[in-house]
């Protein structure tokens, strides 16, 4: 008999991101669909960048943990549209994020903005991005490098705690 | 919207798509030479989350060109088991890094253009073309700030700085020209409603590029000269070179797989 996409669903938010182990799969908002193909099981997943190397792992550790619960017919299919955004972490992904002192995405892609004109105000410090220190708090950090430990994240400090974090940059 | 070979000829899409994967592909190997040689770990950290970046987009563009193709050739085949003269990327991406100025500067140049082509292109008529330049679009402009922001730092920054951002740009300048020149393949595209007529996104081009030039102290060099060939197969001596390495292990071990 086949289990309801609902019992699936449950069963991915128990997978965790490998490179970020704090949060879910659903978490991060990457698992676009889940449904039933005849016998297969069939799970649409997302890239978060095209490059990252998290990806192969992630479609193992999906196939891996969906057998072990008994799926033995299923399909992973890639789907490149609509494009991943940060603005899909949970907000209990975000709140992980922080406990784990990763610094959640501060902005969201209409606040972020697009085009020549965005770029101009951020380039110029016109429209500087808050990012609050996932330690102590203080939103008196400084951006180190735009790219971090992971294609999705970018390096910062704390100039109030003066430890450094990671930032999970908006996408 | 339409799906593949609806409007054009699939060797001229074939072609185009290969333009698109092997100028990111053969630009990421480039930027992925500093891996472990740059001069300050963010900086190597940054070089090697951009060229992963750019290789992600290659297979996508390289996956689809393979399935244009239909002879049974995917981005493995495409990128591995093509020599010089298959090659379709654009002169500037295969240049030599040179100093960490050279290096930045080239992935300037090039990411201002990606970023006007990638936008123009999110409105393809082709549907997987323009859901490709969405996903690929949000990571170059990603790319473009930093490459601008580094760009107007070192350009306005000790005096050595600055002769070597001005030297970087005066010798890459004559690659420029061939990012706007179009031939047939880009007018059929364009025809097509496919892709923009290169020389459309040029204005725009120059636009950015002198506005961040103005801010770097950098002189921008009034030769319109243009180094051209890379689209159709005609490259510098450099690429031989690049692909020895990074098709080392097909030229080896034919066939190996893991």
């Amino acid at each position: 008999m086949q289990v309801s996409t609902d019992t699936v669903w449950q069963w991915l938010s128990e997978v965790p991101d490998p490179e970020i182990p704090v949060i879910s799969l659903t978490d991060l908002g990457i698992i676009r669909d889940v449904s039933w193909d005849e016998d297969t099981l069939v799970v649409t997943v997302t890239p978060t960048y095209t490059g990252c190397p998290a990806t192969s792992v992630i479609n193992l550790d999906i196939e891996t943990k969906l057998r072990s619960c008994g799926i033995d017919d299923l399909r992973l299919e890639q789907k490149l549209s609509p494009a991943w955004t940060t603005d899909w972490l949970t907000a209990e992904g975000r709140e992980k994020l922080r406990e784990y002192g990763i610094a959640p995405p501060s902005e969201t892609q209409d606040e972020r903005g697009a085009g020549t004109d965005a770029r101009v105000a951020r380039l110029t410090g016109l429209r500087t991005l808050v990012v609050a220190c996932p330690r102590c708090g203080s939103q008196n950090t400084e951006m180190i490098s735009q790219f971090g430990s992971t294609p999705c994240k970018a390096a910062y400090r704390c100039r109030a705690c003066l430890e450094p974090f990671d930032y999970f940059k908006c996408h | 919207m339409m799906t593949q070979g609806d409007n054009i000829a699939n060797d001229i899409l074939f072609e185009w798509l290969l333009r698109r994967g092997d100028t990111a592909l053969i630009l990421g190997h480039r930027v992925s030479e500093w891996c472990g040689h740059s001069p300050a770990l963010e900086e190597d950290i940054a070089l090697a989350n951009i060229a992963l970046d750019l290789i992600g987009q290659s297979r996508l563009w390289l996956g689809y060109a393979g399935e244009v193709e239909d002879r049974g050739r995917g981005e493995n085949e495409l990128a591995y088991l093509r020599d010089t003269w298959d090659f379709r990327n654009i002169l500037l991406a295969e240049q030599p890094n040179g100093d960490f100025g050279t290096t930045l500067m080239r992935q300037f140049l090039i990411d201002v253009w990606q970023d006007a082509l990638l936008e123009a292109l999110k409105t393809s008529a082709d549907e997987r073309i323009a859901e490709i330049a969405v996903k690929a679009g949000k990571e170059v402009a990603y790319h473009l700030d930093r490459s601008s922001d580094l760009v107007i730092r070192l350009g306005d920054g000790t005096p050595e700085s600055h002769w070597r951002m001005q030297d970087a740009l005066d010798t890459l300048w004559p690659y420029v020209g061939e990012m706007f020149a179009a031939d047939a393949v880009d007018e059929a595209m364009a025809a097509a409603g496919l892709a923009p007529d290169p020389k459309m996104l040029k204005p725009g081009w120059e636009h950015t590029v002198a506005a961040v030039f103005k801010q770097a102290t950098l002189t921008q060099p009034q030769s319109d000269f243009a180094h051209k060939g890379g689209l159709t197969g005609r490259h510098s001596e450099h690429l031989g070179h690049l692909l020895s390495e990074m098709q080392f292990l097909q030229r080896a071990y034919p066939g190996a797989t893991w």
